[in-house]
């Protein structure tokens, strides 16, 4: 039994400090604190007049309020009401923050894991469903709800059932211009918007082991649209080379002992899962989705499912007809960013599409880093440039435009393209027309003005 | 915690899948509004037109279901975003039960915080309760009930569901969660000095750096 066991048993067994009638009390190594959630979580700590339990385990990070773009109808209210109460709070608690200009700020799925906070071995949470993000690592990382935000802060624990194991095996290798939102959508889409739930999704096969640590973030980010809590790719160089040297990563002979624990977190062969599915990487092409969940994706130049198979009431809110080709399809935003694509690889690739091109007038195109160090070597890179030469706004580093909570909304009844994760109603804004795609598709519709499918571009594959 | 052991009330059939936190609690509603006042705007935008007016063919908007204790609904309900304004939305309208084929991860554990009881059951038992309340319009209750593990429902036969006896004991007694882990500080405390040891990498950063 011992000999075969999967990476999500062994982080789980090794963060259990008791179990009580098939409840395990785990230890909450990490835990992100944003300004929604993480702010009403200390808030409701005072309340009771509680204290933290570990200050030093924990990272107030402010994302989803924050200031993104100029005049977008931010509300200051609403960042006194969020971003400021969280930077107090965490200064009476003792906690870490990272504020606007401390070149550590970002969306919280993208800062932890730039600075090292993030490790393989380690159990993350963060009240933000999107925390699956964090599996990347090699980390067992899951979004919680504010009552556990809570009882984390209080008890540095939470009490968890075992979650089930899946596996999905991508054989083979990704054919030039797929990213791992295209793997993403064109996986939700043939398995569905729930069929991780009450499972922890293991991602592995050549094709994942080929994916950069930017690429493996975006699929396991999207292990919650597949209904899972948890997504993780086990640890290898390609993850110790990310974190060497990270602000937060262990150094000196503690990096050398941390390695060899990492190394033996994989999965061993023979291990067995609940449920497992494979698929050859090379059959997935570039997708975007028609409708209000990630499980309605198609192939970005095909047509929407017919009459009778299409959703109506999804097919009516994005004002789409079944059958129709999405190909042409006007757009009026375009959204590059969020803890899907928003990090420096998705930038470069964004870019590469659209240096020395033209967004069309009708089209209000954005791109906002993930955090202030994706921003910094984008910049260094020069693609500030590149995107605003072409027509984009480039933005500060926030959630933005994938969740409208800081005034970046797609106005009623108009249709973006958006790197984001989510296209739910009105996730973009009241009325607003999501189609989610990787960063090469969405520059592509950008510059195009309608949904088109991204020329190819050579020193753009493999990331994203 | 609200602890829960049966209700019996009017029962609300909404056959749609994916209905993800988003659409139960928009997040303007829940960034402009304290916890229980959610209630009123929760389903905003299946519930409300853009003038504010009310969609007459919405499920809960119908004479028969305004009072609705119990919701039926279809696969994957409360996908998508961790938001617990969601159940905090549900209760506040007056939900206790949510029957569904599956429901997201988040949004299943965030109910049983909040005393709001989820119950899973294959489509097609959610199919008969679905029909049975559309029959009952209102009229006859349903009746929930957790200790039985049981639903029954006007003229159709009592259907069991399965339920965690862990999380059912958790949900019955309603006890603070705190301070029921706090009564094992000393083991956490102790887990976490061996840790330190054991794992010296994953601790020493965080007294040093920031």
């Amino acid at each position: 039994m011992t000999s075969r066991r999967t990476i999500v048993e062994k982080i789980w067994s090794a963060r259990t400090i008791l179990s009580e009638d098939g409840l395990d009390l785990l230890h909450i190594d990490r835990s992100l604190l944003t300004d929604l959630s993480g702010t009403v979580g200390l808030e409701e700590i005072e309340a009771d007049g509680l204290a933290l339990h570990d200050p030093a385990l924990n990272f107030a990070i402010p994302d989803h309020v924050v200031e993104t773009r100029e005049n977008a109808g931010f509300d200051p209210a609403r960042r006194e009401r969020f971003v400021a109460t969280l930077e107090r709070l965490a200064a009476r608690h003792d906690v870490r923050h990272f504020a606007r200009g401390s070149g550590r700020q970002g969306i919280v799925h993208v800062t932890a894991m730039d600075q090292g906070i993030t490790l393989p071995g380690l159990l993350l949470v963060c009240g933000d469903s999107h925390t699956s993000t964090h599996g990347a690592l090699g980390a067992l990382a899951f979004g919680i709800g504010s009552t556990e935000v809570k009882h984390t802060l209080a008890t540095q624990t939470l009490w968890m059932q075992r979650p089930r194991l899946a596996r999905i095996t991508l054989s083979g290798s990704l054919c030039p211009g797929v990213y791992a939102k295209d793997v993403a959508l064109w996986i939700i889409a043939r398995l569905g918007a729930d069929w991780g739930r009450e499972h922890a999704i293991e991602f592995s096969g050549p094709a994942i082991v080929a994916m950069s640590v930017d690429a493996r973030a975006t699929l396991c980010n999207m292990a919650v649209e597949l209904g899972a809590r948890f997504g993780v790719v086990g640890p290898d160089e390609t993850v110790f080379n990310h974190l060497q040297g990270k602000p937060f990563a262990p150094s000196g002979a503690d990096w050398e002992a941390a390695k060899t624990a990492w190394r033996a977190l994989p999965t061993e062969p023979g291990a067995i899962f609940d449920k497992e599915v494979s698929f050859d990487a090379g059959e997935i092409t570039p997708q975007i989705t028609w409708g209000t969940s990630p499980e309605q994706a198609i192939a970005a130049d095909g047509a929407l499912p017919p009459v009778g198979e299409a959703d109506p009431k999804a097919a009516a809110y994005i004002d789409l007809a079944p059958g129709q080709k999405i190909t042409g399809v006007p757009v009026d935003y375009v959204f590059i960013g969020s803890c899907a694509n928003g990090r420096i690889e998705d930038l470069r690739v964004a870019a590469a599409v659209v240096r020395g091109a033209r967004v069309p007038h009708h089209v209000t195109a954005l791109v906002v880093p993930g955090s202030e160090v994706v921003k910094e070597q984008a910049e260094d890179e020069g693609l500030h440039d590149i995107f605003r030469a072409a027509g984009f706004q480039w933005g500060e580093p926030g959630c933005s435009m994938c969740v409208g909570v800081n005034g970046d909304i797609v106005p009623p009844g108009k249709r973006c393209v958006s790197t984001s994760n989510r296209n739910f109603v009105g996730r973009q804004g009241p009325g607003a027309r999501t189609h989610l795609a990787s960063p090469a598709t969405a520059a592509a519709c950008a510059i195009a003005g309608v949904i088109v499918t991204a020329p190819q571009i050579a020193s753009g594959a493999g990331a994203a | 915690m609200k602890p829960f052991t049966s209700v019996e009330g009017v029962a609300a059939p909404l056959p749609l899948e994916n209905v993800d936190t988003d659409v139960i609690i928009p997040m303007d509603a829940l960034l402009s509004r304290p916890r229980d006042e959610l209630g009123a705007r929760a389903f905003e935008p299946l519930r409300y037109r853009a003038d504010g007016s009310e969609t007459a063919d919405f499920v809960l908007n119908r004479t028969a279901y305004r009072a609705a204790s119990i919701l039926i609904a279809g696969r994957n309900f409360g996908c998508g975003s961790s938001r617990e304004g969601a159940v905090h939305a549900l209760a506040g309208f007056g939900l206790r039960v949510v029957i569904a084929p599956t429901f997201g991860d988040i949004f299943y554990s965030n109910c049983l915080k909040n005393g709001v009881l989820p119950v899973r059951l294959e489509e097609e038992s959610v199919r008969i309760l679905m029909e049975a309340a559309d029959r009952a319009a209102g009229a006859a209750p349903f009746h929930v009930d957790l200790v039985e593990q049981r639903v029954a429902a006007p003229d159709v036969a009592p259907i069991t569901f399965d339920f965690d006896p862990a999380l059912k004991q958790r949900l019955i007694d309603g006890e603070d969660e705190i301070t029921m882990t706090l009564r094992h500080e000393a083991e956490i405390r102790a887990w976490q000095k061996r840790d330190r040891t054991a794992r010296s990498w994953a601790w020493r950063v965080l007294e040093s750096e920031g």
